[in-house]
């Protein structure tokens, strides 16, 4: 639906020429979400103007739903315009047209007679429930509000594609939840695709299908997005995964973890499982085949597109070498272990 | 007060209405189009092109620096052979409309800047064109910014009409030299200043109204 070929991207400054976009190569399928994520300034506004041409490519092929932008007229290109929605950080709402009007802006643009605009209208309305605000101004509406209307006026010309620039980074975590679910539902209810960036891993997880990493204005990693999680290839996908999940030692016990061995203190764990191994009885299988005691500090399994991936921070005590037998089974099940300290008998009970 | 006061007063007023009316119809329906082609014409905009905007700019910024006084009288030979005269209020209204011109474009200009980029990229990926992002989005977004502008415009044109009345353009400013200054008449210096205090005020509260009406931003 979306096909991006070696698309270069240089801009030329007065302290040197930079290249916000190094080869691009990215075909996003009918249907699909598509996620690219980056930090600041990895080029990711810069990738999805280049989408819909707000930003020129310096080279390199852009085709959305089979037509190739690049070689377009002006006016070729505002027709093919019409057919990719596009929504914004910050809403773009226009301050002086009501909820209705800005929802009637594009079709106003395309010609549309008062009669058709509303037929077009008001199914927009009821899916993204704005039934109740048509008459309000942007400036009587939340954030989360403001954002359903954008939405519902990038759906209004019937695009086939919706192109999000960080839709939901100026949201709070609920907000952002309820848009990234309308954007789902957008998806399944109007068989639309979606290319969207962000910087946020919650927003890869909670919605997209496939997911590439931006860093530097190179895609480095791509992947279908329970696998991304599950077998993390480059450092900085392995770096995302981690700030998205939580792991973390509660601090009453981080600050007693000790980072060598000594008398009366016992190992902590952080065992990551993914697919198969998450959904296996670990826990109670160190107890019974190698008779270790198991203190829980820290449990978190979370499903990404149904693959289970799951954290976990243990304590153990028992016999030396039972524990190293405990460690060589989890290894040869696949589940990764990583001891991160030791902590004195005295804090953590085992009864 | 003699009813000869009150038909003077009356007359000079209805005279400044009249040319500050004229000249500011006509120096928006130049000083629009102008300041929304520097806009766009300016670097970075819906349809940049550097020669346009830097000679347009250099035009607005000549007309702004010369004095309204000399500006009066340079123009006069070109006044005479628009309105056959270079006195009389037809008369004023030419370099009236000539200096407001300058001063609506920029003011409209920096309404325009003023409007969010955001809404501009937005129209672009609807596919608009630059009629219609200047139609639909740029003159209604930058309206309250406008109306402003204009008001300021209508209120320094009184200010402008009273000297171009002192050289023989009538209405108010001339009445208040005329009587006032040549025939020491206080109340009838005091009466104009007066009714030109009351148009001032009377134009910013319409214009105030205006922006209100047409703002949405915050309530
Ligand atoms: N018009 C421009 N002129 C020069 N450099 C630019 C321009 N636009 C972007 N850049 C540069 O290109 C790089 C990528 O910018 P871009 O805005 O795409 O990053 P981003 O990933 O969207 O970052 P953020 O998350 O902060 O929005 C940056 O180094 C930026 O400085
Ligand atoms: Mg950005």
């Amino acid at each position: 639906m979306i096909i991006l070929n070696e698309i270069y991207k240089k801009y030329s400054t007065p302290s040197g020429e930079i290249t916000a976009l190094n080869n691009i190569n990215l075909r996003v399928s009918p249907g699909e979400i598509f996620g690219i994520i980056g930090k600041s300034g990895a080029g990711k506004s810069t990738l999805i103007r280049c989408v819909n041409l707000l930003e020129k490519p310096t080279s390199g092929q852009v085709i959305v739903a089979g037509e190739e932008l690049t070689s377009l007229s002006p006016s070729e290109l505002r027709n093919a315009r019409r057919k990719i929605g596009m929504i914004f950080q910050h809403f773009n709402l226009l301050t002086s047209r009501t909820v209705y009007d800005n929802i009637a802006l594009p079709l106003e643009l395309c010609g549309y007679s008062r009669q058709q605009i509303k037929e077009n209208i008001m199914p927009l309305l009821d899916l993204t429930g704005l039934m109740d605000k048509i008459n309000h101004f942007p400036a009587q509406l939340s954030g989360g509000q403001k954002q359903r209307v954008a939405i519902a006026r990038a759906l209004a010309s019937q695009p086939k594609v919706l192109l999000s620039d960080e839709a939901t980074s100026a949201l709070d975590p609920e907000t952002t939840h309820k848009i990234l679910d309308l954007l789902k539902n957008i998806r399944d209810t109007l068989k639309l695709t979606i290319l969207l960036i962000t910087h946020e891993m919650s927003v890869i997880k909670a919605c997209c299908d496939r997911v590439a990493i931006l860093q530097h204005g190179e895609l480095i990693e791509e992947n279908e997005v329970g696998e991304f999680f599950a077998h993390p290839k480059t450092p900085i996908a392995k770096k995302f995964i981690a700030s998205s999940l939580t792991h973390t030692l509660p601090d009453a016990i981080r600050s007693k973890v000790l980072a060598f061995e000594q008398p009366d203190t016992h190992p902590v764990w952080r065992l990551r499982f993914i697919e198969k191994t998450a959904t296996q009885p670990i826990v109670s299988q160190l107890i019974n085949q190698f008779n270790l005691r198991i203190n829980i500090l820290q449990a978190n399994v979370d499903y990404i597109k149904n693959h289970p991936l799951g954290i976990m921070i243990i304590a153990v005590a028992g016999d030396t070498s039972k524990i190293q037998a405990g460690m060589l089974y989890l290894q040869n099940l696949g589940v990764q272990l990583e001891v991160i300290g030791y902590v004195p008998n005295n804090i953590i009970s085992f009864a | 007060m003699s009813q000869t006061t009150l038909f003077l007063l009356l007359n000079a007023s209805l005279a400044t209405i009249y040319m500050v009316f004229i000249s500011s119809i006509l120096a928006t329906i130049v000083g629009l189009p102008l300041g929304i082609l520097l806009y766009i014409t300016r670097k970075g905009n819906i349809l940049e092109q550097k020669s346009i905007y830097q000679i347009l700019a250099a035009i607005v910024n000549v007309g702004r620096s010369i004095p309204f006084i000399i500006l009066m009288i340079a123009v006069i030979p070109f006044t005479r052979l628009i309105v056959g005269t270079s006195i009389g209020m037809n008369a004023a209204i030419v370099p009236l409309s000539l200096a407001a011109m300058p001063f609506i474009a920029r003011v409209v200009e920096n309404a325009l800047l003023e409007v969010n980029r955001g809404l501009i990229e937005a129209a672009t990926a609807m596919g608009a064109t630059s009629w219609q992002i200047i139609i639909k989005v740029l003159i209604p977004e930058s309206l309250p910014g406008i109306i402003n502008g204009l008001t300021l415009t209508v209120i320094s044109l009184i200010g402008f009409s009273a000297m171009a009345g002192a050289v023989g353009g009538g209405g108010l400013g001339d009445l208040a030299i005329r009587y006032g200054y040549h025939r020491f008449d206080v109340s009838m210096m005091l009466m104009t200043i007066i009714i030109m205090v009351v148009f001032v005020q009377l134009i910013q509260w319409i214009g105030d109204r205006m922006v209100h009406k047409f703002s949405h931003h915050k309530r």
